[in-house]
């Protein structure tokens, strides 16, 4: 037996309740090496992406169902669990295979503690800095948003602690949501020659005229890097379009391709885009685009071990996924010989809590952050009695209580909560408290509504965020997961066409009428005239009127056609 | 941003608007005379092929960007260049709007084959761009989705 087998053991032992060791003595050991990244090469890229303004450490379990239909079925990034360790090629009972798979997700957050928190990522930026002189640190955006003080800051916190880490670059999604004059202050100001904030894809809605700059182009040990800036393509779309009514967004290949050809023209040896299309994007637009060396990506809160190497007519793209809520720091070396890259190297990093001590600055700046808000953030509402998450295609059971408090709280048939996939996961027996709930629900648009809807309109609403999930066209698609709902019960084959994807609605047992008209509670909607109680306050009123919670089944549909769908268990 | 060009604009506006509405009475009694109505008028593509003269071949010479994800499907940016020799006209329809022909524009000899419109897209369907060149009739087609949003990322 050797040492990592016996940590297997023991933690086996652990799990079943045997108190062998505490698990700080546990997982030291499992920590060797996990951060022994040596420097290769001559350009040095470190990215973070979607941390939904997560200051403080946090568990976040990986998605269950995660399916992947047309060209993405089977394909990274959908695979989970098992399929995902078997596909990199990483061990299970490994901080790295709780770090990307849920497999055993309880036990193994008990043993290896939480994940992220910026004082503990400052740590490990600063050491891959240290070992890797001239690295840039790229935010891939959603940094403003997802908290209760980015909220309440209207995502100052967040400029600081971006400021404090050492972000060179960054583009955006959730930002966004702040509105454009919130945006442009921050960027004409806090930014200002500290943080380049780049999206070749933002113009005005007027004369098509460049918002922001397309891309910057920076010197790594002596070598000319261009990273372009590709912000959320459906930003106006996927959130409120009101926020930015003077903006227009989009994927636009056709202007990337010139920028790419601009930076290369400039002397750059190197082009990256920082990319917050997602990865199913990512990937089409890798096989359709030339010369692009990689694309840094985010937003579908994929966390992927290596990157998928994309061909196209001009070579091969890399294209990788950081993952979500600080929980991971991707590096990428590259070494550059006359004037081209040569080889590359690639590590996505776990950033675990119990393993990198606190960078003491940052920590102080959470602190100062946070305290003006200790006690609103601190309220126990309830105790739960189940693992709490979110992220999946699917109702998560933190979704199950928000749409059993819609459903009570607005006296609905059936509520409807979106399929946000930031969210962060509790353990059972952990309090809720206000924190919590607001890191499920903290946007600028929170209102919820009550809508006399036919049964026709429910029908419509569920294939349009089906088909947005899973048309087998990834541009036709807008990264977030199936709508979760309450009350109804349906069934769902992801794979047929939109119009088709959605069978067997039922209330209570019976066939949902399509004439028939329901009271159906929401809330986030994208029309400027939604008012209402904000999503926080009916779901901490309904917390608190419960000394525990527990969830029971979740709500979720019956699926048609998945067997052989290597993106569920 | 282009600040300049904007408040010029708006300036301009409002103090040529008399000044361009007389002038616009030459070009309406150009356009009366030229309009295809019947293709206008149809509630059908087919319909509205027929009256422009006819199912138009597929033809790569034909570039057409629309948005894949309309952002507000009231103003859908379409535009259209065409690299076929000899266009005369270049038109937009809208598979599925109750009168799909959206826009038609007379291409005068010498003048670069290029529009850029903004057009209202009902439900999701294809945006079809039809060049005449050469008196025969030609397409390209691309889907524009047109959607109730939210619930992104």
């Amino acid at each position: 037996m050797n040492r990592r087998e016996f940590l297997q053991v023991l933690a086996a032992a652990a799990g079943a309740g045997l108190p062998l060791m505490s698990r700080q003595a546990l997982a030291d050991q499992s920590w060797d090496g996990l951060y022994d990244v040596p420097r290769f090469g001559n350009v040095h890229l470190l990215h973070m992406t979607d941390s939904h303004a997560q200051l403080m450490p946090i568990y976040f379990r990986e998605p269950s169902v995660n399916i992947g239909v047309g060209e993405a079925l089977n394909r990274p990034p959908h695979l989970v669990g098992p399929h995902l360790l078997k596909h990199f090629g990483l061990k299970p009972g490994t901080p790295e295979a709780h770090a990307f798979s849920c497999i055993d997700f309880e036990s193994a957050a008990r043993r290896y503690g939480k994940v992220g928190g910026f004082a503990h990522l400052a740590t490990l930026v600063k050491r891959m800095k240290a070992s890797r002189p001239g690295a840039l640190l790229l935010d891939g955006g959603d940094t403003w948003q997802g908290s209760g003080t980015a909220l309440w800051t209207k995502g100052q916190d967040m400029v600081d602690a971006i400021l404090q880490l050492g972000v060179d670059v960054m583009t955006a999604h959730w930002e966004f949501t702040l509105g454009e004059a919130r945006v442009e202050e921050i960027v004409n100001n806090d930014l200002k020659g500290k943080i380049d904030f780049v999206a070749q894809n933002v113009a005005t809605a007027d004369f098509g005229d460049p918002v922001f700059e397309p891309f910057t182009l920076r010197q790594i040990n002596g070598v000319p890097v261009a990273i372009i800036g590709q912000a959320f393509p459906y930003t106006p779309i996927a959130n409120p379009g009101y926020m930015v009514p003077n903006w227009t967004f989009g994927i636009q290949e056709d202007q990337l391709q010139d920028v790419i050809g601009q930076a290369r023209s400039k002397g750059a040896q190197v082009v990256v885009l920082l990319s917050h299309n997602g990865m199913d994007v990512d990937l089409k637009l890798a096989s359709r685009v030339t010369g692009l060396d990689a694309i840094l990506g985010g937003h579908t809160h994929d966390g992927m071990p290596q990157p998928m190497l994309v061909e196209n007519p001009g070579g091969k793209t890399l294209v990788t996924n950081a993952g979500s809520n600080g929980k991971f720091l991707g590096v990428l070396d590259f070494d550059v010989k006359n004037g081209r890259v040569a080889e590359w190297r690639y590590r996505l990093l776990p950033v675990f809590a119990d393993a990198l001590p606190v960078d003491p600055e940052m920590q102080a700046l959470i602190d100062r952050v946070r305290k003006p808000y200790a006690d609103k953030l601190g309220e126990v509402l309830a105790t739960t009695e189940d693992l709490l998450y979110r992220r999946g295609n699917f109702n998560g059971s933190f979704d199950q209580l928000i749409v059993d408090a819609m459903l009570e709280v607005k006296q609905a048939q059936v509520a409807f909560s979106p399929g946000f996939r930031w969210g962060t996961t509790l353990l059972p027996g952990s309090p809720i408290t206000m924190e919590h709930v607001l890191d499920q629900t903290a946007i600028t648009y929170p209102a919820t509504t009550l809508t006399d809807m036919p049964g026709s309109m429910i029908k419509a609403v569920l294939e349009d965020v089906a088909d947005n999930l899973f048309n087998p066209d990834p541009y036709y698609q807008q990264g977030g997961d199936m709508v979760r709902v309450g009350g109804m019960t349906y069934a769902i084959d992801p794979s047929a066409e939109m119009g088709k994807r959605i069978q067997d609605m039922r209330i209570g047992g019976k066939p949902i009428d399509a004439d028939k008209t329901y009271k159906v509670a929401g809330w986030a909607s994208v029309q400027a005239n939604a008012e209402g109680e904000p999503i926080w306050d009916v779901v901490s009123a309904w917390l608190r009127d419960r000394k525990t919670v527990s969830v029971g089944a979740l709500n979720q549909p019956r699926l048609i056609g998945v067997s052989g769908n290597r993106g569920l268990l | 941003m282009n600040h300049h060009r904007r408040t010029f604009l708006k300036l301009g506006g409002a103090a040529f608007g008399a000044v361009a509405t007389a002038a616009l009475w030459p070009l309406r009694a150009i356009a009366a005379a030229v309009r295809p109505n019947a293709a206008f008028e149809a509630t059908a593509l087919d319909g509205a092929y027929k009256q422009l003269g006819g199912t138009p071949a597929e033809s790569a010479d034909i570039d057409l960007s629309t948005p894949d994800i309309a952002e507000n499907g009231a103003v859908v940016p379409v535009s259209v260049t065409s690299k076929l020799p000899g266009t005369e006209a270049i038109y937009i329809l809208i598979e599925k709007n109750p009168n799909p022909l959206a826009a038609g524009f007379m291409i005068p000899e010498g003048t670069e084959p290029f529009v850029s419109v903004r057009v209202k897209v009902a439900q999701t369907c294809n945006v079809i761009a039809v060049v005449k060149a050469g008196g025969k009739l030609y397409s390209a087609a691309k889907e524009t989705k047109v959607t109730l949003g939210g619930c992104g990322g």
